[in-house]
């Protein structure tokens, strides 16, 4: 049974065993200390805390602990009265649009909407003059308070359920509103709600004693935890523990709710649980270092991403070696999760932990990545451009002090100086109106403009290299060129090295020198990009460029696919990554590794008719 | 800050001043209605059984309630656009008059925690995300979560309970109640401040921590700028937008929550004589506290908003 669950957890089991406790001096606190808790004792009237009575006596002699002990069942039975008339009240209202049709469930919303603005304790105390002081009185206000909080609950949750198929079906065959509401809706909504419900008996339970406290509830005789702190504050100088006693059992009691339900809701996949990716334990391997290749904008050597996840380490890139001459355009192209991404991020020094870059060297711009430090030079001489144009702005900064920054930060110039030289960037970048457009939030920029004004925030300094992580997969096909000629331009004049990661095959031919293909973590071809069509050796390059349809595609017949599904990173077969798909692969593809020679990494390169 | 003249700032005003000028008129409304929703006769009840029956009707007049409901509700809101309240029936002194007095306390006592609350969650829940930030520090989370859950579990009358007890009754450190000279401001405004201070800085880490991983703040990491530079000029600012709205609740129901923190320390302001004027059934001194109370709340509420929009301008485009 999945509600078991909840008492494997630590939240649960004490949220659990306070509750059985809180509820069972409810159910027989009475019963055995009623007796006790009624004895006057004139002899001992506010006597401190002995042997014979634990926590004191309060002003008639009577024992106090006994008291707390037997005012549990007033309070819990008050409190759970109130939440559910909350809860009755609230499923009503919440499901009002669906009983009492459109226009009349709209008026009853709305009404709500403004009701919940009011914090709960002023409707209590609203209520408690309309329903009068005492026990009562103060457990409907309470309950009715609490109603619209429910109601908007209620109203959310239904509001995603009633669009499902199966309650159409019901109205369409018929089914009356009542019997949807009953049969189909409520039985959907009754694990969040009962959730909520648990949580909310755990702060009535306050607001409760909060009402006894201040005399708006319960009356004498009658006593709950709230009352006898009323009645222990005005001797808070000679005896702190009649006050604070009945103040601890409220907190626990509440605390015994509210962690329940917690518990409850993280069981039931309501709450949001903080991820439980392990840190890494295995033992790091050995990267040997290796020196750069001089004449290079980027050298790395053996490059390996590593990400904790909760089945095992995710090895994302596993042994990726290449290098970028000055002004030189490299693409790198694969299916998702081929680490492609990961590459460049890792390239750019973004990777933070607990994911791990590992590589025997990783040389960009002059900076030594794998050194310790700021790399604030990259600043200027590093331009990249992110997949997301709509996310990679941050929203609550203008555009042109966003890249006015890079200047202000890196060149120390001035903010005028600096604005100046973003309008200029964004003219650059073919930004139309740069002086108003500087001006105004990136929510108002479009998605092919962000994505021009991400390229001008790297043009801000003198860019050596600029790293494009799938620059126009957010975009519409019109703007993807527009972008990509920009990139080009832009190439043009600042003379800066490209690396292009793309899952786009056409793109890359078009717009780069060479070529890296990338399969499971691992450069599997690496060839010049006007023979990638035509020359490609690696059986998967082939496929992933016979998968791009042309114009001589015969459209009659289905599109071609790579049979077979992406390796997965947790598990990446021994041999050859690409084996289980390849169709030339035999028993040593599937036991040995290859490695890249001459270009390829494939034992069957030979084989494959060129 | 230079607001722009494109044309969703006047409608957000206008759409903003428009729910609060509904929600004003409910509260009006809720607040006359008080009186005739009370079962049997308020009055009588008021006065109690024993009170003469002509002394009753005399009441009545004088309360308007033998009129017809709507002449009723025309009288009532004329007085209040004139700013009368009407007089207290246990005091006879006029409502507006005493709510004047007692407001500024009152006042002064939710400022000033939600200041404090403010001063306190922000910084911690930021220091939080950074030292918890992607499975870091276990061990600080746990605490800071454990601590965070069971000071926001205790309502605030029973955190001036204790601080009266630990620093008034135990050091003599601060006086037990009253409200004479700044040190007796400290204990009511440390009991209403420490439990939104616990909630707000567990949301401001949440939302931090959610902020760090965006991608803007990828892109301000690109820009090589310093740790600190990153987390307080992108980050920051977005964490506390979304932070804020729930921020405002937590100011609303502290201006509620003064109610019970003023009844521990005997605080001379509003929220001791809603209680007991609710006690003794005074019914124009409690709708006229009612009414200044929700008032309160629905301004802060539209502040909040304004304030919010000011900050991150796609809330005011956004649907009401």
């Amino acid at each position: 049974m999945r509600a078991a669950r909840v008492l494997l957890r630590p939240v649960g089991f004490a949220g659990f065993g306070l509750l059985t406790l809180v509820l069972l001096a409810a159910a027989f606190g009475p019963v055995l200390w009623g007796g006790r808790a009624a004895a006057v004792d004139t002899g001992n009237l506010l006597a401190g805390p002995s042997a014979e009575h634990w926590i004191g006596t309060d002003n008639l002699g009577r024992d106090l602990f006994a008291r707390v002990l037997v005012a549990a069942r007033l309070s819990i039975v008050l409190a759970v009265a109130a939440t559910a008339i909350s809860l009755v009240l609230g499923i009503l209202l919440g499901a009002a649009p669906m009983l009492l049709g459109r226009r009349l469930g709209r008026l009853v919303t709305s009404a709500v909407n403004v009701l919940v603005a009011f914090p709960g304790l002023l409707l209590v105390l609203f209520f408690a003059v309309v329903f009068g002081v005492g026990a009562r009185g103060a457990a409907l206000a309470v309950g009715v308070a609490g109603a619209p909080a429910f109601a908007r609950l209620c109203h959310t949750l239904m509001a995603a359920v009633s669009e499902r198929d199966y309650i159409a079906v019901a109205r369409i065959a018929g089914v009356s509103r009542i019997r949807v509401l009953l049969r189909h809706v409520l039985p959907n909504v009754a694990e969040p709600l009962i959730v909520n419900a648990t949580m909310a008996a755990g702060g009535v339970l306050l607001t409760f004693a909060g009402l006894s406290f201040l005399g708006l509830g319960v009356q004498s005789p009658s006593y709950d935890w709230g009352k006898l702190m009323q009645d222990g504050l005005n001797g808070i100088y000679v005896h702190p523990l009649a006050a604070l006693a009945p103040g601890i059992a409220v907190v626990l009691a509440g605390l015994a709710f509210n962690l329940t339900g917690e518990a409850f809701a993280a069981v039931f996949g309501l709450g949001d649980l903080p991820g439980g990716a392990r840190p890494l334990e295995e033992p790091r391997e050995p990267v040997a270092a290796t020196p750069a290749v001089p004449g290079t904008v980027l050298s790395v050597e053996g490059l390996r991403v590593t990400i904790p996840g909760p089945a095992g380490p995710i090895r994302a890139v596993r042994g990726v070696t290449f290098a970028l001459s000055d002004g030189e355009a490299v693409g790198v192209v694969g299916e998702s999760g081929s680490g492609k991404s990961l590459t460049a991020l890792a390239v750019a020094g973004l990777i933070e932990p607990p994911v791990r870059v590992e590589a025997g060297h990783l040389v960009v711009a002059g900076e030594d990545l794998m050194a310790a430090g700021a790399h604030r030079r990259l600043g200027t001489s590093l331009a990249i451009v992110f997949q997301d144009p709509m996310t990679s702005f941050n929203p609550a900064h203008r555009v042109g002090p966003q890249l006015a920054e890079v200047s202000r930060f890196h060149q120390r110039m001035g903010r005028k100086a600096a604005l100046a030289r973003a309008v200029d960037r964004l003219r650059a970048v073919r930004i139309r109106e740069p002086e108003r457009r500087a001006r105004q939030y990136p929510f108002e920029f479009s998605g092919g403009m962000r994505q021009r004004a991400m390229i001008g925030m790297g043009l801000m300094g003198d860019p050596r290299l600029i790293i494009a992580d799938e620059p126009t997969t957010a975009l519409d096909v019109t703007v993807q060129r527009q972008v990509l000629e920009l990139l080009a331009e832009v190439r043009r004049d600042t003379g800066a090295a490209l690396l292009l990661i793309s899952h786009d095959v056409s793109v890359v031919t078009d717009v780069c020198d060479r070529v890296l293909v990338m399969y499971a973590g691992r450069v599997v071809e690496e060839l010049p990009a006007k023979d990638l069509r035509t020359l490609a050796r690696h059986p998967y390059t082939r496929a992933l460029v016979a998968a791009v349809p042309d114009m001589d595609t015969d459209l009659s017949r289905p599109l071609a696919v790579i049979p077979g599904l992406p390796a997965d990173p947790v598990h990446v077969p021994a041999g050859c990554a690409f084996a289980p798909r390849c169709p030339l692969a035999d028993d040593h593809c599937r036991a040995v590794a290859p490695a890249l020679v001459a270009g390829v990494a494939c034992h069957k390169s030979t084989e494959v008719p060129v | 800050m230079k607001i722009p003249t494109s044309g969703r700032w006047p409608r957000f005003a206008l759409r903003r001043a428009a729910r609060l000028l509904v929600s004003l008129w409910v509260l009006v409304t809720a607040a006359f209605l008080m009186i005739h929703l009370v079962p049997g006769d308020p009055v009588r009840a008021a006065l109690g059984p024993t009170a003469p029956a002509d002394l009753v009707l005399a009441r009545k007049q004088e309360l308007g309630l033998l009129e017809p409901l709507w002449r009723q509700y025309v009288t009532f809101l004329r007085h209040l656009l004139n700013g009368e309240l009407g007089v207290s029936i246990s005091s006879r002194l006029p409502v507006g008059e005493t709510i004047a007095q007692r407001l500024p306390a009152t006042a002064q006592l939710a400022v000033a925690a939600f200041l404090l609350a403010v001063a306190v969650a922000v910084p911690v829940g930021v220091v939080m995300a950074m030292l918890t930030r992607r499975g870091r520090g276990r061990r600080t989370e746990l605490a800071f979560t454990g601590t965070n859950v069971v000071v926001g579990a205790i309502p605030d009358f029973l955190l001036g309970v204790g601080l009266v007890y630990l620093l008034a009754v135990q050091t003599h450190l601060f006086p037990v109640a009253g409200r004479d000279g700044l040190d007796s401001y400290v204990l009511p405004v440390l009991a209403l401040a420490i439990g939104p201070a616990a909630v707000l800085s567990r949301i401001v880490r949440v939302e931090m921590l959610a902020v760090l991983e965006t991608d803007y703040v990828r892109t301000a990491r690109a820009k090589r700028l310093t740790s600190l530079r990153v987390h307080l000029v992108h980050a920051l600012p977005n964490a506390v937008t979304a932070s804020l709205t729930l921020g405002g609740l937590l100011l609303s129901s502290l201006v509620a929550g003064t109610v019970l923190v003023e009844n521990v320390f005997a605080w001379p302001g509003l929220g001791s004589s809603i209680v007991s004027s609710i006690v003794a059934k005074d019914y124009p001194m409690v709708q006229g506290t009612v009414l200044v109370y929700g008032a309160g709340v629905l301004l802060v509420n539209t502040l909040v908003d304004v304030v919010l929009a000011l900050l991150d301008p796609r809330s005011a485009i956004g649907e009401s």
